[in-house]
């Protein structure tokens, strides 16, 4: 781990002038994903600032949004009561991630910008686009088993690792930023980048940006939601795919649809697609199948990724049609 | 002897309120005065030459005291090997000897500074160039023609008996399938710590988290040509083993590292450093093909290994052991292969061999039940030998029988479907399977201990014995008190200091017996003593007694022929010794020389498959098991249960990643190799026989891996019956199961 100074920041503006008066500095949230990356020199900030005090508020706000302060954990918004009630499928979400430990400490806003999985990533013996730009990659013709089978590019075909950023994807959340010209609102959808020709650039914040909330509209009353995750082991794992569905059905008709995946990409992915093919038909099998078609049609699989693809499907399939 | 024995009784563990209470000192916790830190930089390339080492930045980095690379580490000569019973090492690899590259992850360089945090930081800075070689990598591109090893842990690497391709070509069933196991990974949760404080030129001691303490010494002693004398291995307490805690290169470079700085060191390595400084387990492809009549019996088993091992390392997985012991054929045709690969050396993880090489024999047989309609319990039951069926020797004592019975009763065997993808639980399938353990005797020559009596009428024994966690301090305590006829809180066991008479390592399953059989040779040596004490005026005298006619029992000497006795105590008292002492060395384990001895098992679980997503979740366990006498039924079965544990992590999730092109391996970290978690395990029922063996030491045969045999065949088979797919290659991913 490369030395580095910390500082504690009281508020948003205090943490964003430290980040900004400090060169190479990061902003620490949980540390559960930052510090293993230090530890293994993947990431080497020479400063942390310390944004893990600032607000973690949870509730409904004037605007009829559910915000979660970006200090939150990730427990305290998974038990949280208006939470569960009137967004399960956050909490489903959140406690499929990770180990209890884990969830205790780790942030809304670190979960959001927690770095890939990819091993290649992770070892600074092997040569990684997104660690080095410009070294190459190592996972594309290397171990690839749960890489991205949507969304990748020649130079890095690493996913996304978050459980809770597909569930908020599938909710239209936007994501509230702080930062040295100001404060300014993205939508979760375009928060993460696709990697394209620069896998190291994972998001759109700008230097010394910083996440401070994420708000999350109501979702259509009627909608039913799941969060399905498959792994091998049954906790602390990364999904081999997960499937974030709200589903509302009127009259055996598919009143409206949402649909986001987890495990495939770079980001979490909105199939906006197989969301038209389900919107006003028939809600049976046979639509859900031409659904998930849909949204693994652009899928491109690597030499060991390949099974993400019909994996994704079944597991399309069978949350829609426990929904409908 | 105690009348009413503690051996057989749950004593709690004795290290149990030290270790949850945080009061247990572990290797990486033991204050030293003056203690520097070590960090290991190790090659990113698996074959090839170091062309230059940059120490530049390292070197003016904060706090650094010293940087040791092949230029300047002193003559370390090649350690022992473990098998040789000299050592303990499971490589022949020279360590920072030369430039030479043997592995990806061979430590090139130590760097020793002020704190932990500075020495990780400045080996960050060290920079290393290389010429890489062409490596041995690519496993199925050498496994052809891999040669034969000259032994598997002793025995042949063959076994040919009649013409077994013959006897399949006729057979009226056959089975002959391939199936594989991936490299796995020792993941104790105590990571690998050394600490070595040098005393003067000649003499140091090491604090290493060990289950090897006078196969250290001896190592250390040759490798930096000192006498053991003057070397001094302490292990107090071991948070998990599980047969990687030998000698590896990092407690030498310790060792070698605190001589260059003049200074005490401590290393404690990384998670990625245990993945890739030290080995695992080998890969394996096996063969195995069965050829049947129609009534089950075979007339062919064919056992073929190959697994890898590093470059000249010479270890070779004993995968085909339960095929060479467990059932009867007409003619056996076992083979061991060997395939040299630029990785870590092979190692011993719990049931070398015996756990993986069960797998393929297990599965392999719930075939051939399936293929001849026969319930696969039956099946076994059916081929059990008379005697050890490739030796021909007679068992000591074998009840797997018995131990069927009692499972298929205990789990409800009966009720299982034998008909695969039959039933169901909402989106689950439910199936049950089976697979029998087994696991050979072992007594390791060389174990002595000490018995040292107090004139309060306690007893100390000591050994520099082993504590990983299985219950070693409190059972040896039991057996203790009961052999000398104390009460358990008036007998100490002391273990973990080579000051201590040397011991076997703890491997093998056979640390309880071999410690067991030297304690049993010190009390007859004390005996003799507290005789020779208790002369002229003791009530013994009168006795002319010689060793074999008295007794130990309530606390003291009493003859057999029922005769006055006297307490230890007062023997101790009427000479005026404040204590008296008594070493003994383990008679030779001469009891295998006639007798095939083995501990045995039965394997039954219920899994759930996901008919959406292919996961497999085990719902049910059961272990039943024939380990001879049992001290204590509370380590015992915590134990068993352990050992089912990695088991299912085995069959599930656990494989230990090696990118082919670069010999490295990527998932060195908890994170991303799956050792199993709470949830991943149901509640595990293990129920034991307890049968003593009548040729061993108290009668008590290994119970720390056998539990680990047959678990994944068992996971397998239920799989099977659950989904109806046959899946032979480890681990039972859902891809695989759902034939993605």
């Amino acid at each position: 781990m490369k030395p580095f100074t910390y500082q504690r920041a009281d508020d948003v503006a205090s943490a964003v002038a430290a980040a900004a008066a400090t060169p190479g500095a990061a902003y620490l949230g949980g540390g559960t994903n930052l510090v293993d990356l230090m530890r293994q020199n993947v990431e080497r900030p020479a400063a942390l600032v310390d944004v893990s005090r600032l607000p973690a508020r949870i509730g409904i706000g004037t605007d009829g949004r559910l915000w979660m302060g970006a200090a939150a954990t990730n427990t305290d918004v998974a038990a949280d009561p208006v939470v569960r009630r009137d967004f399960p499928i956050i909490a489903e979400a959140i406690v499929n991630g990770a180990s209890g430990q884990i969830r205790n400490t780790a942030t809304v806003g670190g979960n959001l910008l927690q770095r890939t999985r990819c091993l290649y990533f992770y070892d600074t013996g092997a040569r990684c686009n997104k660690r080095e730009p410009g070294s190459g990659c190592d996972a594309v013709d290397g171990h690839n088993r749960m890489h991205a089978v949507l969304g990748a590019s020649p130079e890095c075909v690493a996913t996304n690792p978050s459980d809770l950023g597909v569930a908020l994807a599938a909710l239209d959340a936007r994501v509230h930023l702080a930062g040295p010209a100001g404060g300014r609102t993205v939508e979760l959808l375009d928060l993460h980048r696709l990697p394209g020709d620069t896998p190291h650039v994972e998001t759109v914040l700008a230097p010394g940006e910083l996440i401070t909330a994420v708000s999350v509209p109501p979702p259509p009353a009627a909608a039913r939601s799941a969060y399905r995750k498959v792994r091998e082991r049954a906790s602390y794992a990364f999904a081999l795919v997960s499937v974030a569905a709200l589903l509302e059905v009127r009259d055996g008709v598919v009143a409206s649809a949402r649909l986001a995946l987890g495990g495939v990409a770079a980001k979490p992915w909105r199939a906006a697609v197989a969301e038209a093919v389900l919107t006003g038909a028939p809600a049976t099998r046979a639509t859900f199948d031409r659904a998930a078609a849909a949204a693994l049609a652009d899928a491109r699989p690597l030499a060991h990724n390949g099974f993400k693809i019909p994996l994704a499907q079944r597991v399309i399939v069978s949350t829609l049609e426990e929904l409908s | 002897m105690n009348a009413d024995p503690i051996v057989g009784r749950a004593v709690p563990r004795r290290d149990g309120p030290a270790k949850v209470s945080g009061a247990a000192s572990f290797t990486a916790e033991v204050p030293v005065e003056g203690l520097a830190h070590a960090a290991l930089v190790c090659s990113t390339v698996a074959a090839g030459e170091i062309t230059g080492i940059d120490l530049t930045e390292a070197r003016s980095a904060p706090g650094v005291v010293a940087v040791m690379t092949h230029h300047n580490a002193p003559a370390i000569r090649i350690a022992p090997l473990l098998i040789t019973l000299r050592g303990a090492s499971f490589t022949r690899a020279p360590v920072m000897q030369d430039a030479r590259i043997r592995w990806n992850g061979q430590p090139v360089a130590i760097v020793v500074a002020e704190t932990p945090e500075q020495a990780d930081h400045a080996a960050s800075l060290v920079r290393v160039g290389y010429a890489p070689a062409e490596g041995r990598l690519v496993f199925d591109d050498l496994k052809v023609g891999a040669p034969q090893p000259d032994h598997v842990q002793g025995e042949a690497p063959a076994v040919l008996r009649g013409d077994a391709e013959a006897a399949l070509r006729t057979a009226a069933a056959r089975v002959d399938q391939v199936y594989r196991t991936p490299w796995h990974t020792h993941c104790a949760i105590e990571l690998h710590a050394t600490t070595v404080a040098w005393h003067d030129e000649r003499s140091l001691t090491m604090w290493d988290a060990t289950q090897a303490v006078t196969h250290s010494q001896a190592t250390l002693a040759e490798v930096f040509d000192l006498d053991p004398e003057d070397i001094r291995v302490v292990s107090q307490f071991v948070g998990g083993a599980f047969g990687n805690k030998m000698m590896w290169s990092h407690q030498i470079l310790c060792a070698a590292a605190a001589r260059l700085a003049r200074r005490p060191v401590r290393l404690v390595l990384s998670r990625s450093d245990v993945f890739r400084v030290t080995g695992g387990r080998t890969r394996t492809e096996q063969r195995v093909a069965l050829g049947a009549r129609a009534n089950g019996t075979l007339t062919a088993l064919v056992h073929e290994a190959t697994t890898t091992t590093g470059i000249n390392d010479g270890f070779a997985e004993q995968c085909t052991f339960p095929a060479r012991v467990l059932y009867g054929a007409d003619s056996f045709g076992i083979d061991q292969r060997v395939v040299e690969l630029h990785t870590p050396a092979n190692s011993s993880m719990r049931a070398p061999g015996e756990s993986v090489g069960s797998f393929a024999l297990e599965c392999a047989l719930d075939e051939l039940a399936e293929q001849l309609d026969v319930d696969p319990l039956d099946v076994r039951a059916g081929l059990e030998p008379a005697a050890h069926p490739t030796t021909g020797k007679p068992f000591s004592g074998r009840h797997l029988l018995e131990a069927y019975r009692l499972g298929a009763e205990r789990f409800g065997w009966a009720r299982r479907s034998s008909t695969p993808r039959s039933r169901r639980d909402g989106p689950w399938w439910i199936g049950h399977g089976v697979a029998t353990a087994t696991y050979p005797y072992t007594r390791m020559p060389g174990g002595r201990a000490s018995v040292t009596l107090s004139a309060d009428g306690c007893a100390t024994v000591r050994t520099a014995a082993h504590e990983m966690g299985m219950g070693t301090a409190t059972v040896q305590a039991q057996y203790a008190a009961d052999h000398l006829g104390l009460p358990l809180d008036r007998v100490r066991f002391e273990y973990g200091d080579s000051r201590h008479p040397a011991a076997v390592p703890a491997g093998g399953s056979a640390q309880t017996v071999s410690i067991i059989a030297s304690v049993v040779a010190a009390a007859r040596a004390l005996t003799a003593e507290l005789l020779h004490l208790a002369a002229p005026d003791s009530p013994l005298a009168g006795a002319g007694a010689g060793a074999d006619d008295v007794e130990m029992r309530d606390g003291g000497l009493h003859p057999r022929d029922g005769g006055p006795g006297e307490s230890y105590a007062a023997i101790l008292r009427r000479a005026g010794r404040a204590e008296l002492a008594a070493e003994g060395a383990a008679s030779p384990p001469t009891e295998t020389a006639q007798h095939a001895m083995h501990s045995y098992g039965v394997q039954f679980c219920e899994v759930r498959v996901h008919d959406v997503t292919g996961e497999v979740r085990v719902s049910r366990w059961l272990g039943v098991f024939d380990t001879g006498r049992i001290i204590n039924p509370r380590t015992a079965a915590s134990q068993f249960r352990g050992a089912i544990v990695m088991g299912i992590g085995s069959a599930l999730t656990e494989e230990t990643i090696f990118d082919e092109r670069t010999g490295r391996v990527l998932n060195a970290s908890l994170a991303e190799y799956h050792v199993p978690v709470h949830a991943d395990i149901p509640p595990i029922d293990v129920a034991w026989l307890g049968h003593p063996d009548p040729m061993a030491p108290m009668g008590g045969k290994g119970v720390g891996e056998v539990g680990m045999v047959g678990v994944a065949a068992a996971v397998a088979n239920a799989v099977h019956n659950a989904t109806g797919r046959r899946i032979r290659d480890l681990p039972i991913t859902p891809d695989k199961v759902l034939g993605l």
